[in-house]
């Protein structure tokens, strides 16, 4: 009785891995012409949910074929899905961009935010750190608890870590009494904001945006620097589409983004429109990621 | 006089061997602390930690349909993924003698889930495969070894009545397996809940799971929404036991494969290329040997090295508070100290404790302390207290007193706490490996613990990085297995116990 139900057991749980691994044949049919992408997930996940979702209704409408969203969890886990061809489009930031573009042959940047040609990173500090505002690098940071945001942010930790090591010569281990990583351009904000680190880098479009929602206590966390411009998000495509939708088939998406005048869904980004772009638009984030070692030569 | 005293000692030691064992433990913790960072540095937690608090009173269960799929989702993943664990277990048990298996199963439960899910990812996307292995393949590792140390230790007696010439298969099914059956049962629904706390937690790599959303409202800061999250996956940890009963295990086991959702389909490409050149060192790639040797050296120098460092320091630490906790939690789930009602609360704080992610305590005392090693060890050794104290509490139960027992305090110092205190290092001995592989996952207070560099190599996508140091990570691991094993037998304690 006991063995029966032991071997039952098994034999279920082995019925079940086979069926999950044959992968519910019907559903992979139907997902084979499914047109699908992601972002990575720099803030706000129910937002962005929200938006991504209005984003593959338009799509879908333009293009006349399926469209699907797929959230995903981190800027790596977007860059791997592109990679394994588990999405054929995503919302890249600059330097997740890069990395997957490096990893996958033929694929293209195609359109950027009207903004993202000149994206800002802002140092903010909490009020007790004594710093002020300043239009050159705050070198009193050095000796201060700073934090980055996502590992593999290009406006939370590429484009800070590349002016810290600048200016300051040194790796951000060395000029900060503690470095974290708070994982999203909001938490950022609440975790200076309450002290907890005394500095951060922020993503400026986030910042104005829960600036504007109310979200920030001026009177004690405030923007003490602003870096140079440089390019930021943009859309990038698989370059093997063209097999599985007909030839063309790059350039049908890249003006179907462009098109989009909706202002509710560009203000959803948030962006004022999108604007054409090309994989050379990229290069001062590569040499820079380079520079830094975040990739490899 | 002196000289009989003295021989006193020698021949008897004032000490028993497992009071003397505990007191090393807090001297190597005392010693880490030196070496450790701990202050308190935060200026004005309130406003955050008034949010998280408003949260808490005012869950928001307005969207019922994504809390009540990521539920169902965390049950089939869990269901199916410790089946998998279960049922790999039992086989792998039976050859746990052979070095090699035993070798193997201490490999693979050396690999925090969360990484198994991400190297899965890398080669399966984000199909349910990824989530069931993740969670299959440690448990088929830990499993493995407790059944094998059940079945070593089965009383053998109605082995030895079994007529000469029984094959060897009815034998074991017949006489040594019903010996231990209760016990294989009891461990394996132990195993269960832990496989629900997995199974959530994987949704912070992007399983479906209710980590899934808890990780986007709590990162976001709708406190309202993750309240909601917590209290529903509260109210499933409190309920286990009157909906996960014997039959209709087989039902749910069935029915769980048709939930599982999500991702598209396998390739074999992914596979082939994860195992044949992501994961090779990158000069390899290119047949550079030199660089190789540069590529180990400096491995170790920049991440390797500070990396052990700074987890054992958090280990040990943590491990020593995890067990003063453990010790002053049991006695409210104990039937020694507390009434049904008093108990029923001590129950419900106890789930409340030990199903909270690790990463959420964190956060919360991150918010309240400001960076340093202190949230780590505080978040470490509440959740990792509240699982010994709820399996000590329980062992507890089993005692029996005479009936002239102390009350109170008495009962607890000279009675109860001397008679567990052996199981209670052992359940300790387990969860230290456990202890050492979360210490992994709390980037967010900037501690460089290996699993630190593990998630920053993730990050960059440099999976041989990754796959290094997760090997590092691993042998660690067993490092410090085999030490709990010799320490279990020199104290002799009994080796069956279910906290892994």
């Amino acid at each position: 009785m006991k063995t029966r139900r032991l071997y039952t057991g098994f034999v279920v749980a082995l019925a079940a891995l086979a069926w999950v691994a044959i992968g519910n044949p019907t559903a992979a049919n139907a997902q084979a012409k499914e047109f699908v992408f992601t972002a990575i997930p720099d803030q706000d996940e129910t937002q962005l949910r929200k938006r991504f979702n209005k984003i593959a209704d338009y799509l879908s409408k333009e293009l006349g074929i399926k469209v699907k969203y797929i959230p995903v969890k981190s800027y790596a886990a977007a860059v791997t899905a592109f990679r394994n061809g588990e999405v054929h489009l995503a919302w890249f930031g600059g330097l997740s961009g890069v990395r997957a573009r490096s990893l996958v042959d033929g694929s293209v940047a195609i359109a950027q935010g009207f903004e993202d040609k000149s994206f800002e990173t802002y140092f903010i500090a909490h009020a007790s750190s004594g710093l002020k505002p300043a239009d050159s690098f705050p070198k009193e940071i050095a000796g201060k608890t700073f934090t980055f945001g996502s590992k593999g942010s290009t406006s939370g930790r590429l484009m800070p870590e590349f002016h810290i090591r600048e200016n300051l010569k040194k790796a951000p281990e060395e000029v900060f009494s503690k470095v974290g990583f708070s994982g999203n351009h909001s938490k950022t904000i609440a975790l200076v904001q309450s002290g907890a680190y005394q500095v951060g880098a922020v993503n400026f479009k986030v910042w104005e945006k829960e600036l504007k929602a109310g979200k920030i206590d001026e009177s004690k966390v405030q923007v003490i620097w602003r870096t140079p411009p440089y390019p930021d998000y943009q859309w990038t495509i698989r370059g093997d589409v063209e097999k599985t939708w007909q030839a063309g088939f790059v350039d049908r998406v890249k003006n179907a983004l462009l098109n989009m005048k909706d202002k509710e869904l560009l203000d959803s980004f948030p962006r004022s429109s999108f604007i054409p772009a090309s994989n050379s638009d990229y290069q001062p984030i590569k040499d820079v990621a380079k520079e830094i070692k975040l990739i490899d030569d | 006089m002196s000289s009989d005293v003295i021989v006193e000692t020698q021949s008897k030691p004032r000490y028993s061997q497992a009071v003397r064992t505990s007191f090393w433990f807090v001297i190597v913790a005392l010693v880490c602390l030196l070496f450790s960072d701990i202050s308190i540095t935060t200026q004005d937690p309130w406003t955050e930690l008034k949010r998280m608090g408003w949260g808490i009173i005012t869950p928001n269960f307005l969207d019922y349909r994504t809390i009540l799929e990521a539920l169902v989702q965390t049950i089939a993943f869990a269901l199916v993924g410790v089946a998998l664990g279960a049922g790999g277990g039992f086989i792998l048990a039976q050859f746990f003698h052979i070095g090699i298996v035993r070798w193997a199963c201490a490999f693979v439960r050396a690999i925090h889930e969360i990484f198994w899910a991400l190297i899965f990812l890398q080669m399966l996307g984000l199909t349910p495969l990824t989530g069931l292995l993740a969670i299959g393949i440690p448990y088929a590792g830990i499993c493995a070894k407790v059944y094998a140390e059940t079945l070593e230790e089965a009383d053998l007696r109605a082995e030895k009545a079994v007529p000469g010439g029984s094959g060897l298969l009815s034998t074991f099914f017949y006489a040594r397996l019903p010996e231990v059956w209760a016990h294989i049962v009891h461990y394996t629904s132990y195993r269960f809940e832990c496989g629900l706390r997995s199974s959530a937690v994987l949704g912070f790599i992007g399983m479906p799971t209710l980590g899934f959303h808890l990780e986007s409202a709590f990162g976001e800061g709708n406190y309202s929404d993750a309240a909601a999250l917590l209290i529903a996956f509260y109210i499933l940890i409190v309920t286990l036991r009157f909906w996960m009963r014997g039959r209709l295990l087989w039902l749910y086991l069935l029915a769980a494969p048709l939930f599982l959702t999500g991702g598209s389909e396998i390739k074999l490409t992914n596979i082939v290329r994860f195992l044949t050149s992501d994961i090779v060192p990158a000069p390899l790639r290119i047949g550079d040997f030199s660089g190789f040797v540069d590529w180990i050296v400096s491995m170790f120098q920049t991440q390797v090295l500070p990396g052990v460092f700074a987890t054992v320091i958090l280990t040990q630490i943590a491990l020593v508070m995890t067990a003063f906790l453990a010790l002053v939690l049991f006695p409210l789930i104990s039937e020694k100290f507390f009434g049904q009602f008093g108990r029923s609360i001590g129950h419900v704080f106890l789930v409340i404790v030990r199903s909270t992610p690790e990463f959420i305590l964190a956060y919360i005392f991150l918010q309240l302390w400001g960076p340093s090693m202190l949230p780590a060890i505080v978040a470490l050794s509440l959740h990792n207290g509240a699982i010994i104290g709820h399996l000590m509490g329980r062992y507890s139960n089993e005692i029996l007193l005479r009936p002239d027992h102390g009350k109170g305090l008495n009962l607890y110092g000279y009675e109860i706490v001397p008679r567990i205190y052996g199981q209670f290092l052992a359940f300790l001995f387990y969860r230290w490996e456990v202890i050492m592989r979360e210490t992994a996952i709390l980037g967010i207070l900037g501690i460089a613990t290996l699993g630190f560099f593990v998630d920053s190599a993730i990050a960059d996508i440099r999976l041989d990085r990754a796959m290094f140091l997760i090997f590092i990570t691993a042998i660690l691991n067993i490092g410090i297995d085999i030490i709990s094993r010799k320490l279990r037998a020199r104290l002799r304690i009994n080796q069956t116990v279910e906290a892994v």
